[in-house]
């Protein structure tokens, strides 16, 4: 293969990635080959490289034109009242973790009701920090139910559908996205205050079907999970810059793994030491709520090992006074009464 | 063929992310390096790319020669010293600000990754590190695909998979493992990262999150377990500032005394701080996690043999 000397424009592609991503894939006869505008491209077919290529007539004659499963999803989350993604560009800030615990904070009232959604398809956590790994999914004639953690905290992830825990799903992109479709248009989550979308790390498939799939049905916003070495916040200033481009607002950063508070000395270290200012400058930066630091403290892990909610099993700990702090800033960015969703006691 | 004149390519895996694939690429390519081989690091997570950062050349461009591109050069080789050569190449490299999102959809990154296997000019080296993104994805499969096609038979020495110790993160590095089985790459090993803190102020080891998950995991696979790294903010902070670690008298890491920057006795020269790309690899010889990590490349050298 003759080596190309091209610079790639990844700033120029982007937009017509996010305008079109959500033309129906049409069945290949052969892999797409180099500079493959994309079968699910407006120029699909057309482009100079279709050119002698098998799949060209395919994807010339795919149907072009929003999905027309788009009706039905945003049908089935009707009674959704709030959606919102939590995101990071950068693995391993504690999304998942972030996302259960946030699940059981709104989960403390009784009268709202709160599903997530596990979009990483890779690397599902969800099942586990919920306690509910060994369960399946029940599949009716109106759709599949979520799993049930408590009588309000429902929860859907791939987890449930993998014969062997340990199995490694190796898909390429429009699997994942079929899947992630599948889940929006098959869920029946009916009724429900928040539905809370965990995602992968990175701005790549994922993320496009969610945004897209999702768009219709209308989206509150994203919580952006970061820790504060700037490592981590390079990551996640692309993760901003991709809302942007994609329309999502950010409802807010969040500054995860802020301290560690030495269990025999009180001694607080930084360990992901802010060399740059941390998450507060960032939003700052990006011009994006700050909701607040969450400490590290290694009873979350355990709870999450254990499947507990840490909410309920250490409400005095300080990660847990501040991860209300963020529950309240959370709820006021998309207009809830923050007594509502989280009351002093 | 570019990888031709390459002796071994080890690729650096994970299921989870954050675990620190790319702090354990780092490590690795720094002491393989001052072990006297010549190293090249090769970053193929192409929407949250680290190794520029992490060997402190954000600013640098990828030169394009006849025939490809041309790996940034991170230290030259110092035969005196015993030091090899440690050259890098990521996507980082071409965009254009730093702050840029790549957002893009499979088809895109297989071609972005064998565009990086065929057309990057490494020459004649010892080792080539891949540090992945996490998950089993489209890079992983086209980075499986594109070496079973074009690697020569026993270049590929196989995978290092970094986990740290708390459950949620085995049970994603498992599918990882199970990823290599599939796709008959072979384990090099297991390094369980994030294993214990060290308070720097009382030297009290707290395993924040939790211990023995590595080698549970390497143990249920029947592979080797290389050894658990502690997480030193030192490191950290070298990484981020360019700071030489330094530790208080009496701090004890994995039964070792460590006051070694104090008696080593570098004089504060102008170089202390400053991040410069070709002093990282010096400086990470005061570093607690430099012997650790010797060990666990030795073995790595052994096995692959």
């Amino acid at each position: 293969m003759a080596p190309s000397l091209e610079e790639p424009e990844p700033v120029q592609d982007v937009q017509d990635v996010l305008d079109n991503p959500l033309k129906s894939r049409p069945q290949l006869v052969a892999p797409e080959p180099e500079h493959c505008p994309g079968p699910e491209s407006e120029k699909a077919g057309t482009a100079d490289s279709c050119a002698g290529c098998p799949n060209q007539a395919i994807c010339a004659s795919a149907p072009k034109g929003p999905d027309p499963d788009i009706p039905l999803i945003s049908a089935r989350l009707s009674g959704v009242r709030h959606k919102i993604l939590v995101l990071s560009g950068k693995g391993g800030v504690g999304k998942s973790t972030f996302t259960s615990l946030l699940a059981h904070a709104f989960a403390t009232n009784e009268d709202q009701t709160v599903g997530i959604m596990d979009t990483d398809i890779c690397g599902p956590s969800i099942p586990k920090m919920m306690g509910v790994e060994a369960e399946t999914i029940h599949i009716s004639s109106t759709g599949w139910s979520p799993v049930w953690v408590a009588d309000n905290l429902g929860v859907m992830s791939i987890q449930f559908m993998l014969p062997n825990r340990d199995d490694a799903v190796i898909w390429r992109g429009p699997k994942k996205n079929g899947l992630i479709k599948q889940f929006l248009k098959e869920v029946e989550w009916g009724n429900m205050d928040f539905l809370l979308v965990d995602t992968p790390p990175g701005t790549s498939d994922e993320h496009l079907s969610v945004n897209s799939f999702l768009k219709e049905s209308g989206i509150d916003g994203a919580i952006m999970l970061t820790t504060p070495q700037e490592v981590a916040l390079l990551d996640v200033r692309k993760e901003i810059d991709f809302c942007r481009k994609a329309g999502i607002r950010v409802l807010g950063l969040v500054e995860n793994m802020s301290g560690f508070v030495c269990p025999n000395c009180t001694h607080e270290s930084q360990i992901f030491k802010a060399t740059t200012g941390g998450g507060a400058a960032l939003a700052k930066e990006m011009g994006i709520p700050f909701l607040g630091e969450v400490p590290l403290d290694p009873r979350i892990g355990m709870a999450c090992d254990y499947g507990e909610s840490f909410f309920d099993h250490y409400p005095e700990s300080p990660a847990c006074k501040a991860l209300r702090g963020v529950v309240r800033g959370l709820a006021s960015e998309i207009g809830i009464d923050p007594q509502l969703v989280m009351p002093d006691d | 063929m570019s990888l031709a004149k390459i002796k071994h390519i080890v690729l650096v895996l994970s299921g989870k992310g954050g675990v620190g694939k790319s702090s354990v690429t780092t490590q690795l390519a720094l002491s393989l390096s001052l072990s006297g081989h010549s190293v090249g690091v090769l970053d193929v997570d192409l929407t949250g790319p680290s190794m520029p950062r992490m060997f402190n050349i954000e600013d640098a461009k990828v030169t394009q020669a006849p025939g490809g591109w041309l790996p940034v050069s991170v230290h030259p080789a110092n035969p005196q010293a015993g030091i090899g050569e440690l050259r890098c190449m990521s996507l980082g490299f071409l965009l254009r600000g730093r702050g840029d999102a790549v957002v893009w959809r499979g088809p895109k990154k297989t071609v972005m990754i064998r565009q990086f296997l065929t057309d990057v000019l490494w020459g004649e080296m010892d080792y080539l590190l891949i540090d992945t993104p996490p998950g089993t994805s489209d890079e992983h499969i086209s980075l499986a695909e594109a070496l079973l096609k074009d690697a020569l038979p026993g270049q590929v020495a196989g995978a290092v998979v970094v986990t740290t110790p708390q459950a949620v993160a085995t049970a994603d590095v498992r599918k990882e493992l199970n990823f290599c089985a599939k796709t008959s790459i072979p384990v090099v090993g297991v390094i369980e990262n994030m294993a214990g803190f060290v308070c720097p102020n009382c030297a009290e080891c707290t395993n924040i999150f939790g211990k023995g998950g590595g080698q549970v995991m390497a143990d249920d696979f029947n592979v080797r377990f290389l050894g658990g790294v502690p997480i030193d903010p030192q490191f950290v902070m070298l990484v981020e500032t360019g700071r030489r670690p330094s530790y208080p008298e009496g701090t004890i890491i994995n039964g070792q005394d460590f006051p070694k920057a104090q008696e080593t006795g570098h004089v504060d020269s102008g170089a202390q701080e400053t991040k410069d790309a070709s002093l990282l690899a010096d400086k990470y010889r005061s570093c607690s996690l430099e012997p650790i990590f010797k060990k666990i490349t030795q073995d790595i050298v052994s096995a692959i043999g």
